[in-house]
């Protein structure tokens, strides 16, 4: 692979581009699920291919094929230059990129147990007897589970003269128990929704997360909800579990800190952000005890956004991002660090498999715990709403006003949960909220979510992110809204 | 590469017949009969601008093989983008030992039996052919209008072809070959934006410069927005804002939703569900439509009729959920195994002959709604979604345009919107962000429910 690699940059250097890098990349998945007792997915698949950027004339160029013959390399190597120059007809000024060192390294991710060595007999058996305990509960109408795994080794070759060879395998399992009844669809979901829990790891994350230890009270709890009051509306104190906050976290600070959307990038699509240049080291983004972090090093746990290298060859960093409250810092690339004053990239650039190029992209953006225990993350709020498991996700092009629904709410009534509540949502605008925040659960309760569908750019970019998270608190919240009149 | 090469149909399905007969082989090596072949190709560049200059621009080119195998009552799939013979061989083993491991299902259907199907005549040569600088000069073009009137242009130009093939074991042979150009823009000014979007088979269809007038003039006419109150409001949506919202149902309109009690139409087919106006169709022969004629299993998709006068009639049916009911599939399957069923992809709903002129002349205050944008959705029975508007939301008074407004958050059932359509439009081919492109109207809605108004 590295050969290859390399004679792809080769092909590209020798039509006299300014700069070239190469990304080739083999990957490998498998998907299985089941519904009401039957095997749904059962594939796998297999990719491989090579991308080529370029920057001639000032423009970038971007060719990717899935022809890997010496013809095929050049082919797509002489369309990357031709492409990089047709840019220069609309071009306002040359692009140029914050230096960077020449690395060559090896990295492949910590995976005790390989998912594609465990038999897929055991993982179906698995994910069926979940399927049969969320149907043991009368009343679950739905009952689905899944589990997938994915593996992909890129080589990395710039004409900075790095060589960078990773390796990454990540394991995602999940379920959910559905209940129909009346003129009303309730979902529970167990780790999490939409898939569960995502990580950088190997089948010890589906051993970790205990699928079938959960599978009766999520079941239960689907039914229950025919029965629990409507979540009031109206402005509460507002506790959120900690896969939900990881959700918040993405869409009201991870998003808006990416500075391309902030330069303008993503204009027509996903849009720009209320994080204009101005903002930076001035806004009061949080309330004082709120501190969070862009970090992609391995040390910081085992994200879907956990690497060595970003897709540009710049090692994994991590950024302070909101600082006691405080907005200090960006996500940057080469091409983007010096408007915000940065001599270099603190390294956030990442690429869907082969057939994309890279952009500005999240990495593992986590609020830090907090110093409270839960105890007092729900007692110190005297009465207020809690909040679990995300069921649906909305945000204004800018990151601003927001609105999530969660699964399942309770009351809490003296730091103790009180009745069942159906329907919950709440919704505000990022900086009120995040200013609101008046307790964060400390470490044992934080967990590092895996988001796996993340999407941006044109043609869209879909990706695995990672958000560190425990339970918080936020004052006086606007819920229900979403149901009101 | 020569125009030649770079505008001739990917795979042919002379080629497709060979690569099938490896297969067929390497399953018969391993005592397998049974074996269905999908067959992908995709050549596809995007030429990206923002900040008025060319930032991002982008080729790929990539093809892949799926194989499903069944015996013993048990099936399972594997994918490969490799087309070489060992490859080949590689993946019919993969799908042959994850089908081994599969638990068995008594409901399998055996493969399907060749259905004829017509033809839909999608690949024009010249979109398919154009380069990098053909690109680059519409894209140059369509910044020239923004930046002349004192904008700032966001958006992208591509063109691509794709080809979809399936063969199976029983005498299956279909493929479709499309090609498709598409382009969004959108002008900024101080303190709004105007965004439009289109896409079509042949590119000569798609006129930059008047998108890039059209998004301007959006840009123009809504700025120094004001701040109107939350509530409900006659609105005017324009066809990419119906689409984009009404786009999020169509998911439910499948038996296998229905079975599996997610749908919002479970117990509501045959019953008065929307206002008589309405009227939605599945047609993948749509003049206007774009796709393939067949689906995962390779038979013909046939037209719909999803709502007729406000009826939930009609719903999509794979081959597995037509057995269950006891009638014929519709040919909106999705490849097999999977949970999700069926889906019908070729909406069709009924215009009127009200111009977006008049509904707006005919308002006496109320707002108009160029896009939607992060639409979700609420409650899945009711309905309900929640989203944005974006890029162009005016004020109408006394059946004028008279301000840009401030963006609202909006919640709003389906259900209850679709019984307060007061006027369509003539449909057209409508893109956005949230649904997959559509042949829709315009419509005039009373009492949309906007619960929130944002701070741009």
């Amino acid at each position: 692979m590295k050969q290859l690699a390399l004679e792809a940059l080769d092909s590209a250097m020798r039509t006299g581009v300014t700069y070239a890098d190469v990304r080739l990349v083999e990957s490998r998945e498998r998907d299985l699920s089941t519904k009401n007792g039957k095997p749904g997915q059962v594939s796998s698949s297999e990719s491989a291919g090579l991308g080529i950027r370029v920057l001639a004339q000032g423009c970038w160029g971007f060719a990717a094929t899935d022809d890997l013959s010496r013809a095929g390399v050049e082919s797509a190597a002489a369309l990357a230059v031709e492409i990089a120059r047709s840019s220069a007809l609309a071009k306002k000024r040359d692009v140029v990129l914050a230096p960077e060192e020449k690395y060559e390294a090896a990295w492949i991710s910590p995976c005790r147990m390989d998912p594609f060595s465990v038999s897929v007999e055991e993982q179906l058996t698995l994910l069926l007897r979940i399927d049969a305990e969320l149907r043991r509960t009368s009343g679950v109408t739905l009952a689905q589970t899944s589990m997938t795994f994915h593996r992909e080794r890129q080589i990395f070759a710039s004409s900075l003269g790095s060589v960078i060879d990773q390796t990454r395998t990540t394991s995602g399992a999940g379920f959910e128990a559905h209940s129909f009844r009346g003129d009303e669809i309730q979902k529970r979901s167990y780790p999490n929704s939409f898939g569960g829990q995502h990580q950088l790891k190997g089948y010890e994350l589906i051993q970790e997360l205990a699928l079938l230890d959960h599978a009766a009270r999520v079941a239960e709890e689907a039914v229950a909800l025919h029965s629990a009051m409507q979540c009031p509306e109206g402005r509460f104190d507002l506790i959120v579990d900690g896969s939900q906050l990881a959700l918040q976290v993405h869409e009201s600070i991870g998003h808006p800190i990416e500075l391309d959307r902030v330069l303008g990038s993503e204009a027509n699509y996903a849009g720009m952000s209320f994080l204009t240049l101005d903002k930076l080291n001035t806004l009061r983004y949080a309330s004082e005890i709120v501190n969070a972090v862009c970090d992609a090093r391995p040390q910081h746990g085992p994200g879907l956004g956990t690497f060595l290298f970003d897709d540009e060859g710049v090692p994994a960093q991590c950024a302070d991002i909101i600082r006691n409250g405080q907005f200090v810092g960006y996500m940057t690339s080469r091409e983007t660090a010096a408007a915000v004053g940065q001599t270099r990239s603190n390294g956030t650039m990442r690429a869907t498999g082969w057939s994309r190029q890279p952009l500005i992209r999240m990495t593992n953006v986590s609020l830090q715990p907090g110093a409270q225990t839960l105890d007092e993350v729900l007692g110190g709020a005297g009465n207020a709403i809690y909040m679990e498991t995300n069921r649906s996700w909305s945000i204004d092009d800018k990151r601003y006003n927001f609105q999530f629904g969660c699964e399942i709410a309770w009351e809490i009534r003296g730091g103790k949960r009180g009745r069942m509540l159906k329907n919950p949502t709440y919704s505000g605008i990022t900086t009120e909220f995040w200013n609101s925040c008046a307790a964060i659960a400390n470490r044992d309760h934080w967990v590092l979510w895996g988001v796996p569908n993340c999407g941006k750019g044109q043609p869209e970019q879909v990706i695995g992110t990672g958000h560190g998270a425990s339970p918080a608190r936020f004052h006086d919240v606007k819920i229900g809204a979403a149901y009101a009149g | 590469m020569p125009a030649d090469v770079a505008n001739a149909p990917l795979l042919s399905l002379e080629k497709c017949r060979q690569l099938f007969g490896a297969i067929q082989q390497a399953a018969r090596s391993f005592g397998v009969r049974d074996v269905e072949a999908l067959f992908a190709a995709h050549r596809g560049a995007l030429t990206r601008f923002a900040n008025n200059t060319i930032h991002q621009n982008v080729s790929e080119q990539d093809q892949w093989i799926s194989v499903r195998v069944l015996f013993d009552q048990k099936t399972a799939r594997a994918t490969t983008n490799r087309f070489d013979a060992d490859s080949i061989r590689s993946v019919v083993e993969q799908a042959v030992a994850l089908t081994r491991a599969a638990s068995p299902d008594p409901e399998l259907l055996p493969l399907a039996h060749p259905f004829p199907i017509p033809e839909i005549p999608r690949f024009d040569s010249a979109t398919a052919g154009e380069s990098p600088m053909d690109r680059a000069r519409s894209v140059a073009q369509a910044i020239r209008v923004v930046e002349q009137a004192g904008q700032t242009a966001a958006g992208f130009y591509s063109n691509g072809q794709s080809v979809e093939a399936i063969f199976n074991s029983v005498g299956v042979s279909a493929l479709h070959s499309e090609t498709m150009a598409q382009c969004s823009i959108t002008a900024m000014a101080e303190d709004s934006s105007g965004w439009v979007k289109a896409s079509a088979v042949t590119s000569s269809a798609i006129d930059t410069v008047e998108m890039a007038r059209s998004a301007s003039e959006k840009a123009r006419l809504s700025r120094d927005p004001r701040k109107v109150d939350p509530g409900r409001y006659t609105v005017v949506l324009e066809p990419a804002a119906v689409l984009d919202l009404v786009g999020q149902m169509f998911g439910d309109f499948s038996a296998t939703a229905l079975d599996d009690q997610r749908s919002f139409l479970t117990d509501r087919l045959g019953k008065k569900l929307f206002g008589d106006n309405i009227h939605i169709s599945d047609d993948v022969a749509h003049p206007l439509q774009a796709g393939v004629p067949f689906d995962g299993e390779g038979v013909r998709r046939r037209k719909l009729k999803l709502v007729d006068a406000g009826v939930p009639l009609e719903v999509a049916y794979s081959r597995a959920s037509a057995r269950k009911a006891g009638v014929e599939p519709t040919g909106h399957g999705f490849p097999v195994p999977n949970e999700i069923g069926e889906a019908p992809l070729n909406i069709v709903i009924s215009g009127g002959s009200t111009p977006v002129e008049q509904m707006i002349a005919s308002t006496e205050r109320g707002i108009l709604v160029t896009r939607f944008w992060y639409i979700r959705e609420v409650d899945p029975f009711a309905k309900i979604m929640t989203g944005m508007t974006r890029d162009g939301t005016f004020l109408i008074e006394d059946g004028r345009v008279t301000h840009g407004l401030r963006n609202f958050r909006f919640n709003q059932g389906l259900i209850e919107m679709l019984n307060n359509v007061e006027s369509l439009s003539p449909s057209v081919r409508a893109s956005g962000e949230e649904a997959f492109d559509m042949v829709v109207p315009a419509m005039k809605v009373r009492d949309f429910h906007f619960t929130e108004v944002t701070q741009f």
